[in-house]
């Protein structure tokens, strides 16, 4: 092609990959195969020195999960991307090349709870200490920065739902404080949000949701935006250092701007293990290749079922970004002009038994735990995920006991709105 | 030229039409960027002379090393420099001084001297800064996708297998044959 810089559909369809140079097979081929042969020693020795670009085991890189790779650090704006098994694994591997023990960074208090877990639990083995930050507040985010702070994590449309994050704002927070800003931008999206254009330095992906789109694989991506100088401050030593495993190697001399993405393989995903099964990454590929048309209309979707349930009589209140009035509607006009996303909560009259009432009541919404499904999903967090939780625990996490969160899927928007209807009838 | 940003066509028609390129300050220690892109680019077919007086009369990466840029034997296409950026006016200087001219000259990841290329330029040779011809390869043949890379290309055409490996892709990507 020319220098034309192709549109986002067009890279869905087409970034990363080729026909392939063997076969000349136009979709993406899964190489479902554990290792590569080498053309010969030499070439073997190269590859495991970092010398030279190629496959030599699947745990390190795959060729279908490269295409993967690529599009998604397309459609991010990005210079690189690595592929892993989990949303979960991204955030491991990425603070795992960040952080040494001892080390802390800020967390926007508004996230996923399993992040929530992670970062306060599986991290904490490890010496890494997680401040969180409020979202609404911002010089919260600068009262937690420490000089032991390595990095700075939001989301961008965060869970569960309806709370949209004032990106530059804290982009500005991050750059001040001279550490990278990590957006998961799983819930958004790049169609309908791209971070780095306000200032992220690195994104994830847990592509188990709106990228795969059809609910039938977990995998995680990591983006590197290539925007952050790993050499300032000298407090990066993964990047910046001789790395004794690789004959001495300084990765962000070798790498440039993608050094980041090739940190986070070389040394996290070689060691930690994590890696995507091929198969999964043939599907969330496949996936990808609609996200516009099918984010398009999860969000036009959306804001049909919210405005339907802002005007029920059963409901006392909708949290959806894209309805004129909600607290969160000037930022999703600056950030999210396409539409606000198909994830939100609503609160109910009746409080925690017509949460349990409406999930049991539902025909065409499926109940469950999970996001980002062609399917409309349903879930009274207060019954299920957040149940160990105190009431008031709860409600600080937007989960309170008459809170349902809807992932509206894009079936016909009448059946959508019929099946509530009906549901919320019963409540 | 505008050294901010490269069209892909005047990258490509560079490494497409250098068969001769030589290596200021390339390294013999194989985790040095300059020893692998020396490698990397004799594996692509390039004619490739490290020059490095430290290593002259030896070689680096499996290739004779020269002193000097006027020390290599043949003319030179496409000068590579590893040199940071305050010593490439004097790279310059001696890269004009040979006869013929190269075509290109090129410097590292990290390595830009305006006023260096200013020179150059005006001497009718083609510059290209503050990259690596190792990545602009790999991105422009595909291979650098293999390793989660964006190439920032996209195409419908078959890549191109280079020699005998299985590992290699050319730079050629050759529409289809009309019958």
């Amino acid at each position: 092609m020319t220098d034309r810089i192709p549109g986002f559909s067009t890279l869905a369809i087409h970034a990363g990959a080729q026909p392939d140079p063997t076969t000349g097979a136009r979709a993406t081929p899964i190489y479902q195969t554990t290792s590569f042969v080498f053309d010969d020693v030499d070439h073997a020795a190269a590859l495991f020195g970092l010398q030279t670009f190629g496959n030599i085991y699947t745990r390190i890189g795959n060729p279908t999960n490269a295409v993967l790779e690529e599009r998604v650090a397309a459609l991010e704006g990005g210079t690189a991307a690595l592929a892993v098994a989990s949303g979960h694994a991204a955030q491991h591997l990425v603070f795992h090349t960040l952080l040494t023990p001892g080390d802390e960074f800020v967390a926007s208090r508004k996230l996923y709870g399993g992040s929530i877990n992670q970062f306060n639990h599986a991290f904490k083995s490890y010496g890494w200490e997680v401040a969180w930050a409020d979202p609404d507040d911002i010089s919260s985010f600068e009262r937690a920065i420490t000089p032991k702070t390595k990095a700075i994590f939001v989301e961008s449309i965060a869970n569960p739902g309806g709370i949209v994050t004032d990106l530059k704002a804290i982009s500005a927070v991050a750059k001040k404080a001279g550490v990278p800003l990590i957006v998961d931008n799983t819930l958004a999206t790049p169609y309908l949000w791209r971070p780095i254009e306000h200032g992220a330095d690195i994104v994830i992906h847990s592509a188990t949701k709106f990228l795969g789109g059809h609910g039938n694989s977990i995998g995680g991506v990591i983006v590197d935006a290539g925007t952050f100088d790993w050499t300032a401050s000298g407090r990066y030593p993964f990047l910046t250092q001789p790395r004794p495993e690789y004959q001495g190697i300084v990765l962000h001399e070798t790498f440039g701007n993608f050094a980041f993405a090739i940190a986070c393989r070389v040394l996290g995903l070689r060691d930690l293990g994590p890696a995507l099964s091929p198969f999964n990454a043939f599907l969330i590929l496949t996936g990808i290749e609609t996200l516009g048309l099918r984010v398009q209309r999860h969000s036009e979707n959306a804001l049909a079922v919210a405005r339907f349930l802002a005007h029920h009589p059963a409901v006392a209140g909708v949290s959806y970004a894209g309805l004129p009035g909600d607290r969160y509607h000037a930022l999703a006009e600056t950030y999210l002009p396409k539409g606000a996303g198909a994830v939100f909560t609503f609160r109910l009259k009746g409080g925690y038994e017509a949460g349990v009432n409406l999930v049991s009541n539902v025909e065409l919404f499926s109940h469950l735990a999970n996001i980002g499904d062609t399917r409309s999903l349903i879930i009274h967090p207060a019954s299920t995920t957040h149940r160990q939780l105190s009431d008031e625990q709860k409600t600080l996490a937007g989960a309170g006991p008459e809170v349902v969160r809807l992932s509206v899927g894009i079936e016909d928007v009448a059946d959508i709105i019929a099946d509530l209807d009906q549901a919320l009838a019963k409540v | 030229m505008n050294h901010d940003q490269y069209p892909d066509a005047y990258i490509r028609a560079i490494l497409s039409g250098v068969k001769t390129v030589a290596i200021v300050g390339a390294s013999a220690n194989p985790a040095r960027p300059s020893f692998f892109v020396t490698k990397y680019l004799a594996e692509r077919g390039y004619r490739v002379f490290p020059v490095n007086p430290g290593q002259a009369g030896k070689l680096v990466a499996g290739l004779p090393a020269y002193a000097t840029l006027a020390d290599v034997p043949e003319p030179i296409d496409m000068v590579d420099v590893f040199r940071a950026s305050e010593h490439v006016p004097q790279v310059v200087e001696e890269a004009l001084a040979l006869t013929p001219l190269p075509k290109v000259i090129w410097t590292q990841l990290g390595v830009r001297n305006d006023a260096a290329a200013a020179t150059a330029e005006a001497a009718g040779v083609q510059v290209v800064m503050n990259r690596c011809p190792k990545i602009e390869y790999a991105r422009l043949s595909g291979e650098i996708g293999w390793t989660g890379v964006n190439s920032r290309t996209i195409s419908a055409r078959r890549p191109q297998r280079l020699g005998q490996g299985v590992q290699r892709l050319s730079i050629d990507r050759p529409g289809p044959t009309r019958t």
